[in-house]
């Protein structure tokens, strides 16, 4: 038989896209490499816990009656109930150079007071910046690469409130290195600093759950533990898809959710010249990876005066964010308490502290098993020891640990280098080179849970549905 | 299909896609989109889950006819005369 549509990769894009086609009576099915589905944004279990990996928060959060965001719009589309998924709005959290701080919460006027506040100087600007970005189209396709960097002095002077405004949105999505393409860059300032951040009851796995029922119960096919060998194409199409256990498998079209570079080590024959996009650099594989700790305490962070749900910080008077020249860049960072959510009944006392630096995969790669280990566990205490020194005792609360690697990263989510924010080139349309493969996910660009959620819709729509 | 009937499907159709709205003081006349925040690609659903019900194929240039209740029922009643 021949399938309308075959979807690689079971990550969020993937089955939003998925939920679409087969809603819409469209034979579809969908192939994923893990047992587990989630892709990038997934979890697993540690000592009997389950814990999320990928992103540390639901971006674009907006209360129920809001209906003209990304997060309505994809729910919408989906057929998700709001409450469907028992979202739990941040507390607080905070931006960290040096001394200064900046703190936001999902109320964007509390922002706007704590710049005019810190930046006094910059406030008139930054509601002009603010301004124009709610008028921006992030999610219409542009060609070539915009600097934020630049965009930002247009608007501001203080080079510092530049950095600090730059930092999260760099470490929640950027895959160029010292910069945010723009049309993501306004993706992410509102989705972080207009909208606001979230955590589903029940964490990645509500997320994952919800739409894998959905797709079920439409009438997808679903494959896991089911890796694509090859891509064969012929004439500029693909004809079918070679699994590792050998099973071929056809469809008229194919959408892809694993990455660029991913996709194109998979495509037998490529057009000439050899290149997946029509444009003139090739998408290559992204430079950025990172390594995230998790620690597990007796009682909640906030118990020991970690009171923001993420912190992003930099101890530098010159933030990189780029690939460190060593195994891990511990200057800057994200601190993630998920604990600090304002979930009702948690279902545990214990606490919970994700620690996310930029890392070198290169680096880690090039270790021997016993270095690797090695590192693993010296990392594991010099991250503790820098970012948790201002939180006095909370090292004793300590009572479990677990450390991903770029290594691992690669191992689980398949993304060369270990770089989960992908190619720095995107393919924005969702097209290729090839007439009946299309991108989604990371490597066409919408960023966050919710933005790969709307890419996976997009180009099931625009391609497949509309 | 009764004008009726075609009227309680759009609505049942509109209900699924906005389910936090309420359709039932949906005006006849009016746009429904100025009635109740539907977006673009929301009024593309409403389309498409009319051809996913009832096998009809509604051509772009006809969109603006399905701009309010009254108008969509009125050029629907034919395609969906023995549907």
């Amino acid at each position: 038989m021949v399938y309308d549509a075959v979807i690689i990769g079971g990550g969020l894009s993937g089955l939003a896209a998925g939920v679409r086609l087969a809603h819409f009576g469209r034979n579809v099915c969908l192939l994923e490499k893990q047992p587990r589905l989630g892709g990038l944004n997934s979890y697993y279990t540690l000592k009997g816990r389950q814990i999320d990996v990928g992103l540390h928060a639901i971006t674009n959060y907006v209360p129920r009656h809001i209906k003209t965001t990304p997060l309505p719009k994809i729910l919408r589309q989906l057929r998700i109930p709001y409450n469907d998924l028992e979202l739990f709005p941040q507390t607080i959290s905070c931006i960290r150079f040096l001394d200064k701080e900046i703190n936001f919460t999902n109320d964007f006027n509390f922002l706007l007071q704590e710049i005019a506040d810190k930046f006094p100087k910059q406030i008139d600007q930054f509601v002009k910046l603010s301004k124009s970005l709610s008028g921006y189209e992030g999610y219409s396709p542009s060609k070539e690469f915009i600097s934020s960097r630049k965009i930002l002095h247009s608007f501001l002077s203080d080079p510092l409130l530049i950095e600090m405004i730059l930092c999260p949105t760099m470490f929640y999505g950027s895959s160029w290195e010292n910069d945010v393409d723009f049309p993501q860059f306004s993706i992410l300032f509102r989705s972080l600093f207009c909208e606001g951040l979230a955590c589903p009851r029940g964490g990645m796995r509500k997320v994952i759950s919800l739409l894998k029922e959905k797709y079920l119960h439409c009438g997808g096919e679903l494959k896991t533990n089911c890796q694509v060998q090859k891509l064969i194409t012929s004439d500029n199409q693909v004809t079918q898809i070679l699994l590792n256990n050998g099973e071929i498998i056809k469809a008229q079209k194919y959408i892809s959710s694993i990455g660029l570079p991913e996709t194109k080590t998979l495509c037998s024959d490529l057009p000439l010249p050899k290149k997946l996009l029509d444009q003139k650099e090739e998408a290559r594989p992204g430079n950025l990876s990172f390594i995230e700790l998790i620690l597990i305490l007796d009682t909640p962070p906030v118990n020991y005066g970690l009171k923001h749900t993420i912190t992003f910080y930099n101890d530098t008077e010159h933030f990189l964010y780029q690939r460190p020249q060593e195994l891990v860049d511990l200057k800057s960072g994200v601190i993630c308490c998920p604990s600090n959510y304002q979930i009702d009944n948690p279902s545990t006392k214990e606490g919970m502290v994700r620690l996310t630096h930029l890392a070198n995969y290169h680096l880690w790669k090039k270790l021997t098993r016993e270095e690797y280990q090695q590192q693993k566990e010296f990392c594991l205490k010099r991250s503790q020891e820098k970012t948790l020194k201002r939180y006095s005792n909370l090292e004793k609360a300590i009572k479990a640990q677990d450390i991903f690697t770029p290594l691992t990263i690669e191992k689980f989510t398949g993304r060369i280098n270990g770089a989960i924010y992908g190619s720095p080139l995107k393919a924005k349309d969702g097209r290729t080179n090839i007439k009946n493969l299309f991108i989604c996910g990371t490597d066409q660009g919408f960023l966050g849970i919710i933005g790969t959620m709307l890419s996976g819709i997009t180009i099931a729509n625009q391609h497949i549905l509309y | 299909m009764t004008k009726e009937e075609i009227k309680t499907s759009l609505l049942d159709i509109i209900s699924e896609i906005v389910p936090d709205e309420d359709v039932n003081n949906l005006e006849g006349e009016g746009a429904i989109r100025e009635q109740i925040d539907l977006d673009s690609m929301d009024f593309l659903d409403i389309i498409m889950e009319l051809r996913k019900r009832y096998k009809v194929e509604i051509p772009e240039d006809d969109y603006p006819k399905l701009a309010s209740m009254n108008s969509s029922v009125e050029y629907l009643e034919p395609l969906l005369a023995n549907k």
